[in-house]
């Protein structure tokens, strides 16, 4: 009888090692969540979402203390890929939110006066220009995240949207046309 | 007899050659306008370099190749410059794109063109020339031929491949090139085996094209190049079919026919080529097969920037109760949505449709599994399993079934007993697969800015911080400093005397009516004086905050 413990704890021991030896041994690095939900995140940084940025935004989901539905660039589609990630039911965009199409910035070049407070409130410094120099966006890297809007006191900054070409045009789901049928 | 081999699948759509081979090429007459598109080939648009009003001669640079992938755009008729403006182009989504209009002034003058001497010329200058002449491929990729023509550092091509299969039906533009100026054709072979380095030349055409083979093999006579009749078989064209059949050689999955020691280039190319660099004359104009439902069906030596309006009219017009165009072939062409959009580097057919030869297609019934897509795929796809997850946007599926291996021949959809799309659903998988990869980089990017701004921002704070500690720290030290410069020192010494000067002087204007004060008149001013020494002090810290 006690033998038969003695082995069996024995067996315990050694096998609790080798697991305890394995589990340090070969841990692997799993990708933290922030970083799985910052990839989904469309990378405006525009604030809709009420974090000022998109990795603070992807941190306070992963905590749990924002919701899903926050973020109006990336839209349902955004809403539905995150679901996917975090296993939750997808929602629709929260109260207030709308994803608009894409656009870009665009500076009335002809009023801007040179007063820098869009480039500093360009988060992704896509605007360029000096003190009392004209300012320019570069309509690559901007984001359309609307921030620059705000600051400028001439009012010289107009979102423009982005317009479909050929350089950017999409072959269209193919949809089956409905045939009367009597 | 060389051994051919046969390649999985394909299909055997009527032919429809004869329509359009019964009379010679014709070229077409000078027009009063042309709309030339500046994004005629694959890769970056032209730029242009002429602005409304600006006279121009044939052969004139109006484009300027931008970026590596890009090649040049020449004026295809002397006259002015109408203006530079989007206008529509043969393009599937119907939408329009920069062009050039020309006004032609009849006169046809052309620039002046020195022929090149290849044979002398450095192979890298050679290609800027060709890159510069416009010429791209010809067979409907229109991919710059200045890249295909570069054969990279160490790699060997021992194979060049003429494609003269042609196999798509109704189309002859090339069969027609073969059977008139087969000797050019060869001639351009010469300068592309030699720009290759390669030692086989080899023409496959497909054999229900008995005059073009028959020319081609009269003029290859003597030049070391071996013409190959090859089963007529759609879509015996393609790049990795022709390869495949000819020589054996399997192109991979996702590589290129010159991974496995071959390049392909279209004759209607190897032409354009001769006539770049024997005549000096940039790509300017094709042929074009016109047919279908027209009155006069043939084969038009086309300037580039014709409207398809105008080129119909030249065979006759088209006959009553004609249901659209389809610019390129049944299989793989698109429908043209506006007369006015005109022929480009990458057009080689327009056909006109009428009920009787191209009948609405048959509504979609459901995919039942048939496998009959799968028996006729070229590329030895699995055309239904792609179906079921591009129809269900599972886009990380269908890459997995190597999605972008499909050469969109339509094989598949032709055989379908259900008449499903699917190279619709493909094209549309293709597309949405693109757009996010470039979302996605574009994200990546934004991020890595944001990110950089983050840092740059902190890295700023940091930087004052330093330096107002380092200001701080001096002048802690300041009398060590002062000994050790003596401007520095005289400058202090003077300063100190003007405050001591001042100090005095404030020192000697004494109050007045200050005698015999009751005690809360007396706290008042003290607390006034106590907050003018206080405000003194500050205002001479900054000062000499201010003179550092």
């Amino acid at each position: 009888m006690l033998s038969a413990i003695l082995v069996m704890a024995g067996i315990a021991l050694v096998l609790g090692g080798v697991l305890g030896w394995a589990a340090i041994r070969f841990r692997v690095q799993e990708d933290p969540l922030v970083e799985k939900i910052d990839a989904i995140l469309p990378q405006t940084q525009c604030g809709q979402c009420g974090y000022p940025g998109c990795k603070p935004y992807a941190e306070a989901i992963s905590k749990g203390d924002a919701d899903i539905n926050r973020c109006p660039p990336g839209g349902e589609e955004g809403v539905k890929r995150l679901a996917e990630l975090l296993g939750v039911e997808p929602k629709p965009l929260g109260e207030g939110l709308e994803h608009k199409p894409k656009s870009v910035a665009v500076i009335d070049e002809a009023l801007c006066i040179g007063c820098t407070l869009c480039i500093q409130a360009c988060p992704v410094d896509a605007i360029v220009g000096a003190a009392k120099q004209m300012h320019t966006v570069v309509a690559d890297e901007c984001t359309g995240c609307e921030l620059c809007i705000q600051p400028c006191p001439v009012d010289c900054i107009r979102m423009e949207v982005i317009h479909e070409d050929i350089a950017n045009w999409k072959w269209r789901y193919p949809v089956i046309p409905l045939k009367k049928v009597a | 007899m060389r051994k051919l081999h046969a390649f999985n699948g394909g299909v055997h759509p009527e032919g429809h050659k004869g329509e359009s081979t019964g009379r010679p090429i014709e070229t077409m007459p000078l027009l009063p306008r042309y709309v030339v598109p500046l994004r005629q080939h694959i890769g970056e648009p032209a730029r242009p370099v002429v602005k409304p009003g600006d006279r121009v001669l044939r052969g004139q640079l109006i484009g300027q190749p931008e970026g590596y992938v890009s090649v040049g755009v020449h004026a295809p008729t002397s006259g002015r410059v109408l203006a530079v403006e989007p206008r529509p182009v043969p393009h599937p989504s119907g939408l329009a794109d920069l062009c050039v209009v020309i006004d032609s002034d009849g006169e046809d003058r052309t620039v002046e063109t020195a022929p090149l001497d290849w044979r002398a010329m450095d192979p890298s200058a050679l290609r800027n020339r060709l890159r510069e002449m416009g010429l791209a491929g010809l067979g409907g990729a229109v991919f710059p031929s200045f890249i295909k023509l570069n054969p990279g550092a160490r790699r060997h091509i021992p194979i060049l491949i003429l494609n003269g299969a042609e196999c798509e039906p109704w189309i002859t533009c090339d069969d027609l090139l073969m059977r008139e100026r087969a000797a050019d054709i060869l001639a351009g072979a010469e300068i592309m085996r030699h720009m290759l380095g390669t030692e086989e030349v080899l023409v496959g055409i497909e054999d229900n094209k008995p005059e073009a083979i028959a020319a081609m093999t009269a003029a290859a006579g003597g030049r070391g190049v071996e013409v190959v009749a090859i089963a007529s078989l759609y879509p015996g064209g393609g790049g990795k079919q022709i390869t495949y059949t000819l020589t054996g050689r399997v192109v991979p999955a996702g590589g290129l026919s010159t991974d496995v020691g071959v390049q392909v280039f279209n004759v209607g190319t190897a032409y354009a080529l001769l006539r770049a660099i024997r005549d000096g004359e940039p790509l300017v104009s094709r042929i074009v097969t016109v047919t279908g439902h027209v009155v006069r069906p043939g084969n038009f030596e086309t300037r580039l920037g014709t409207p398809v309006a105008d080129l119909l009219r030249a065979a006759g017009g088209e006959l009553p109760d004609a249901t659209g165009q389809i610019i390129g072939g049944p299989m793989m062409g698109f429908g043209l949505m506006d007369e006015a959009a005109p022929i480009t580097k990458s057009v080689n057919c327009v056909i006109v449709k009428n009920a009787a030869l191209f009948p609405a297609a048959p509504a979609p019934m459901p995919c039942i599994r048939c496998g009959a897509c799968a028996r006729a795929c070229p590329a030895e796809l699995q055309p239904f399993e792609l179906y079921w997850y591009a129809r269900t946007r599972d886009f990380g599926k269908t890459q997995t079934y190597h999605l972008f291996d499909c050469i969109e021949c339509g094989c598949c959809s032709y055989v379908c007993p259900s008449h499903i799309p699917l190279v619709e659903y493909y094209r549309f998988a293709k597309s949405e697969i693109w757009s996010r990869e470039h979302e996605k980089q574009a994200a990546d990017q934004a991020r890595e800015r944001h990110e950089f701004r983050a840092f740059r921002l902190e890295r700023e704070k940091q930087e004052k911080a330093e330096k107002l500690a380092k200001k701080a720290s001096e002048r802690l030290e300041g009398g060590a400093v002062a000994a050790e410069d003596p401007e520095a020192a005289r400058k202090k010494a003077l300063l100190q005397a003007a405050i001591a000067k001042a100090q005095k002087a404030k020192e000697a204007v004494r109050p007045k009516n200050v005698d015999n004060l009751p005690p809360d008149k007396q706290r008042e001013i003290d607390a006034i004086e106590a907050r003018r020494a206080q405000a003194g002090q500050a205002e001479q810290a900054a000062e000499t905050e201010a003179k550092r």
